[in-house]
Order: C-alpha cells, then structure tokens, then sequence
C-alpha cells in the first residue's frame, strides 16, 4: 500500500519536476495502535481510519497509513515495516506497553520523525514530540464528585474494577480522591477485568452481601452492561445509581435517554487517537506547530452534552 | 480454609466407599458448610440459586468436556466456539426478525446447535484425520474462533435485537416448577450425557479408546470415529450452552467465554475425570462445575480475602480439593 503510494508520488513528483514550483512532496503520517480486541481499541481502530479519510480528503499533500497490531511484538515489526518501506514524516502511535515499544519508536525519531504518542506514554517522554492521553484520574473522581453531589455526601457504594494495570489503579484512585471529605462509604473493591459476564457475577454476589446499596461504580461500560442486569434481576430498587466510564454508545445512549440509573457517562473517549492525528496533521499542513502535551479531561457528560460524545456508527 | 483438608476419611467403615465418584459432591459440601461460616447470607436462596444457575455454562459444556477427555482428547477452544457460535447466533436471529418475529429464537437455537456440531466435527476430524495432537489443534481452532468473533464485532459488541430480548429473557432469568431454566438444562444435559457415557456401546467405547487407544483399535474399535465422534458432542454442549448464554446480558463479545477452557478442564478434573483419558464422570463434573462458581462467590462474600489475593487462594482451594480426593483413594 504504502509501495504503490510511493511509487505513485515518484510519478506524480517526476511529472512536476517541470514545474518545480508545485513540487512538493506528499508528507506521510503512519498510525500504529493495537488490533480491535475488546470495545476500547475496537474504538480507537474506528477513530484512525476516519481519520484518515477526512484528512486525506481535506489535505491533499498529507497521506495518512493506518496500521494495526495484535501485540506489542508484532507492532515493533509494524514499525520496521513502516520505517523500512520509505521516509516517514510523522508516526502517530499508541503503544501497546511502555517498555517494548520505547526502543522501537526512538530508533524512528532518530531519522527525523516527528512522534506523536497517545494513551500509553512511553519510558522515555524525550522521545516524543506531542503527547495526547485522556485523564484517567479524572474519569474516577468526576464519577465520585457526582456521586457525593448527588447522594448528599452520605452513601454506601460497592465499585468494580478492571484488569490489574496502571489505567485501573488511577481510575480507583482518582474515585478515591473524590470521595475524600465526605461520609460515603466503599463497601467493597473487586476486580472483574472489564468483563461483562464477571462483573455479572460480582454485582449478583455483592447484592446478596449487602442489604443495602446506594450507588455502584463500574469503572468501564463493558462492566456496566453487567452490573444493570444483575440488578434488574434481583429486583432491588434502592440502588439510586449505576455508573461506569469510558463511553460506549450503548451507554452514552442511555444518558441521552435521560435514565434515572445511568443519567452520566465520564468519558476516556477512543476518539482521542482522532484527535491526535488531527493535530499532528497541523504540524504539516499550514505550519501550526503542535509540540507539547495534550490532556484531554474527563468531563461529565450529562443529557445536554451527550451528542458531541457519541459515535453511533463506531463499534463502541 | 482449613476445614476442606480436614474430612474425616481414615476411618474403616468408609474405605469401602469408592472415593473418587463421591469426592467432589463431599467437597461440594464441605465447601458449603465452610460458605455460611464464613458468611450467613451464603446460603439464602437468592445466593444459592444465582450460584448454581451461573455454574450451569461451565457445567454444560464440561459434560462435552468429559467425553472428549475420557477419550483420550483435549479441547481448549471451548471458550472462544461458545464465543463465535453465540455471535453467528444473534447476526442470524437479528437478520430473521423482520420476517419472522419472535419465532427467529426457535430458528436461531437450531442453527446454533448445528454450527456447535459442525465446529466440534472441524475440530475431530483434524484431530483423527490430520493425526494431529489434539492440544495443538484446538489452541489453533480457540485462536481462530476467537479471531472471528473479533472480526465479526468489530472489537466491539454484537447486540441482540430489542424485540428479542424480552422474549429471550426467561431462559436464562426465568423459572419452571421453582428452578432456573438454566439449571434444569443442564440436569437434562448431564442426564442425556450419563446415559450416553454409562449405558450405551458408544460411551464404554469412549473409556476404551481413551484408556488404550492400541487395545481398542485391536478390539475392533474404530478410534477414529470415537474420538470424532466425542468432539461433535462437545460441540453441541458449547452450543446448548451458548442458547442460555445469550439471553443473560444479551451479546456476544470478543471477551465472551474467555478463559472457559480452563474453568471446563478445572471441573471436569476436580469431577475425578483423569486428564490423560479412561474413566469419564458427568455427574462429578456437574459437580466440579458448581465447585468452582462457588468458591468465586465466597471470595467475594468474606471479608477477610484481599482482593489482590482472590486468584491465589482459588488455586489453594482447587489444589486442596484436588490432594484430598488423591489421597482419599489410597486405603
């Protein structure tokens, strides 16, 4: 793909040596994220490509290469590939873990490539030219603070979280946080690895635990699924709240709904590899120099703001 | 904890007893006795029926599991076919609803059982034909079944119908004479599979086969076909699993099923099925199954397990249950 492009901007180019005037060369940026294994990266694939297409519709000198991996080993070869096939302009990358991707992504900003990290940092933030990352922290605390809002500060609440990772110890943390100075009180922690049928279980079990339940805090949406059937189920009906985080549409939709049980959504939005290939598409296009970090936070999304974060045709 | 190492099982008078068969429903037991110490609400009906009706996927498909393991086989796709098959389920239902309504369910329960069988047969005959391990041809088939499921969802989820899902919804959350469905369900499956495996030429040739694969190829036991044979029914098993699947939550997803593999093999060796093949045990595996729901259910009811350390005590209880039946064997 990337040879037949080449090979078409060595035509283009040798047809415009005549006129050296208009001889620029087309600038390529490669995107590498993981292959679409669960809902999240399902997002982030979808994201990419749409990227792709409306930039290369919009600007014409730019190409941008999607490509997907499913491990963190094959993604290095993904970088050989690219890297090995012709000069790369700008490489758009979200690591499938910090440490093996590291050595891999300096040995292509050694040859002058502007790197834009996204999600995941790498070990080394020299490397990297831009940053854009959601705010994981801030997905767990704007949950909280709605909670202690809403439950006028007093509460039991059991929270489920996900795999044992860096994204998951700052969600916990940040609900955490959140809750600080207020009599809310976490009546339990378990993990159900951002799996809807164990967060099925879990909620089943910590219903037949504890009596009574004001709130429950999914940290990811796949969990939410879940947790509402367990819920709907046991036909209990003090449960003021369930809420999760992330934003997939089946829940964004049901905040759009105004439902009494889901009525916000904090997002750690796919999208956000959009957003990264949108801005360093600016470094080459009209020259508006984009160096830097970019976080982009949690806000609440509640019924009036649903719209601007929801992707009907994403597969998340 | 310590009270699973402890039954009482040096005494004379149960030496006679045969161990191995009664084993797992002891433990059952032991572990139940252990549940409402460690927490009254254990035994509440509510707990008890989500318990034994969360188990009955496990369950049913360990059944399948058995006869593939007395064989002399290994199946490790379970997991990711209950995945793809529950996926090509609800595409085809969604795709019958406007031409059929609600009656896309019956067409779409028949369909899945076909694919189940046929995906079971893939993998026999690869296994017989190919004359290859059957561990490795299923660690190929769990990557590609897993692959497609991915491929067919997008990465993301594949949504039953709306109009689907309240007619759906009482196979898994509705109830016939006070039981779960789900739970007589599986009854039936392991009553169908006990029959199979204990009363019939086909099951005593599936212990044949997989205790000596030359002795009964010399006896006139077509091995090939047994073995096939075995794979094809834990095909159905997965399907039949899948059907009161999918009304619970209502998709298939690329993590749905993950890591079943291991929980089947776990209960239908936990059940006194021997992993290398021979004897099979279905009402042992049933209760393997349960074994294992349960001690997930009490890690989260004591209060006293650190949420980092769930995963290790599971392997301590499995690992108990497992030396207290070995040892219990010996007079």
């Amino acid at each position: 793909m990337l040879k037949r492009n080449l090979l078409a901007a060595v035509a283009l180019s040798s047809v415009l040596v005549a006129v050296p005037a208009f001889a620029q060369d087309k600038k390529v940026i490669a995107v590498s994220v993981p292959a679409a294994t669960h809902g999240w990266t399902g997002g982030v694939v979808y994201h990419a490509q749409k990227a792709a297409e409306e930039i290369q519709a919009a600007f014409p000198n730019i190409e941008v290469v999607v490509k997907t991996s499913p491990s963190a080993s094959a993604q290095v070869s993904a970088l050989e590939d690219l890297t090995a096939s012709g000069d790369l302009d700008a490489l758009v990358i979200l690591p499938f873990s910090s440490d093996e991707l590291t050595g891999p992504v300096q040995s292509v900003a050694d040859a002058g490539t502007f790197i834009t990290v996204v999600d995941r940092g790498l070990t080394d933030p020299e490397i990297q030219d831009l940053y854009v990352a959601g705010d994981n922290i801030a997905v767990g605390s704007t949950t909280a603070k709605f909670l202690v809002d809403k439950l006028g500060g007093k509460g039991d609440v059991v929270v489920l979280r996900g795999i044992p990772t860096v994204i998951d110890d700052e969600r916990i943390q940040g609900f955490q946080e959140g809750l600080e100075g207020s009599d809310i009180n976490v009546l339990d922690i378990q993990y159900a690895n951002w799996n809807s049928d164990e967060a099925f279980s879990l909620m089943q079990d910590y219903l037949a635990k504890y009596p009574h339940i004001d709130a429950v805090w999914a940290n990811d949406d796949d969990m939410l699924l879940g947790v509402l059937e367990a819920i709907e189920q046991s036909g209990r009906t003090e449960i003021k709240y369930a809420l999760g985080g992330n934003g997939m549409k089946e829940i964004i939709e049901k905040v759009m709904a105004g439902d009494p049980m889901t009525p916000i959504e904090t997002p750690y939005p796919p999208s956000m590899i959009k957003t990264a290939i949108y801005m360093t598409a600016a470094q080459f296009n009209g020259q508006a120099p984009v160096r830097g970090t970019v976080k982009l936070d949690a806000p609440l999304i509640t019924q009036e703001n649903a719209e601007e974060y929801y992707f009907p045709d994403s597969p998340f | 904890m310590t009270d699973i190492t402890a039954p009482p099982v040096r005494e004379p008078l149960l030496q006679r007893i045969n161990w191995v068969d009664i084993g797992p429903f002891v433990a059952l037991v032991i572990l139940a006795v252990a549940g409402v110490l460690i927490n009254p609400d254990f035994l509440s009906a509510t707990n008890i029926t989500n318990v034994v009706t969360r188990s009955a996927f496990i369950a049913i498909i360990a059944v399948g599991a058995t006869f593939v393991i007395s064989s002399g086989g290994l199946d490790l796709s379970v997991g990711s076919m209950t995945a793809f098959v529950t996926g090509i389920m609800i595409m085809f239902m969604n795709s019958l609803v406007p031409s059929m309504g609600a009656n896309a369910i019956i067409a779409g329960m028949a369909l899945v059982l076909c694919v189940g069988a046929l995906a079971g047969l893939f993998n026999g005959l690869i296994v017989t034909v190919g004359k290859i391990e059957p561990f490795i041809v299923t660690l190929g088939t769990m990557g590609i079944f897993r692959a497609l499921i991915t491929f067919m969802s997008d990465g993301g989820n594949i949504p039953l119908d709306r109009s689907l899902r309240e007619p759906f919804r009482p196979v898994y959350y509705g109830n016939f004479i006070g039981f779960p469905i789900p739970i007589l369900v599986s009854i039936v499956v392991a009553l169908i599979g006990a029959f199979i495996l204990y009363k019939t030429k086909f099951g005593r040739r599936c212990a044949a086969v997989g205790a000596n694969e030359d002795v009964a190829r010399f006896s006139g036991i077509s091995v090939g076909r047994v073995r096939t044979l075995a794979f094809v029914i834990q095909g159905i098993c997965v399907a039949i699993a899948a059907i009161c699947y999918v009304p619970r939550l209502g998709a298939a997803t690329p993590t749905t099923g993950q890591l079943w593999e291991l929980q089947v093999i776990t209960a239908v060796v936990i059940g006194g099925t021997a992993l290398r093949g021979g004897k099979g045990r279905i009402w042992g595996t049933v209760a393997g199954a349960v074994i294992l729901e349960m001690i997930a259910n009490l890690m989260v009811l004591s209060n006293f397990i650190s949420e980092y350390l769930v995963a290790a005590v599971q392997g301590v209880i499995i690992i108990i249950a497992m030396l207290v039946q070995r040892f219990s064997k010996q007079p």
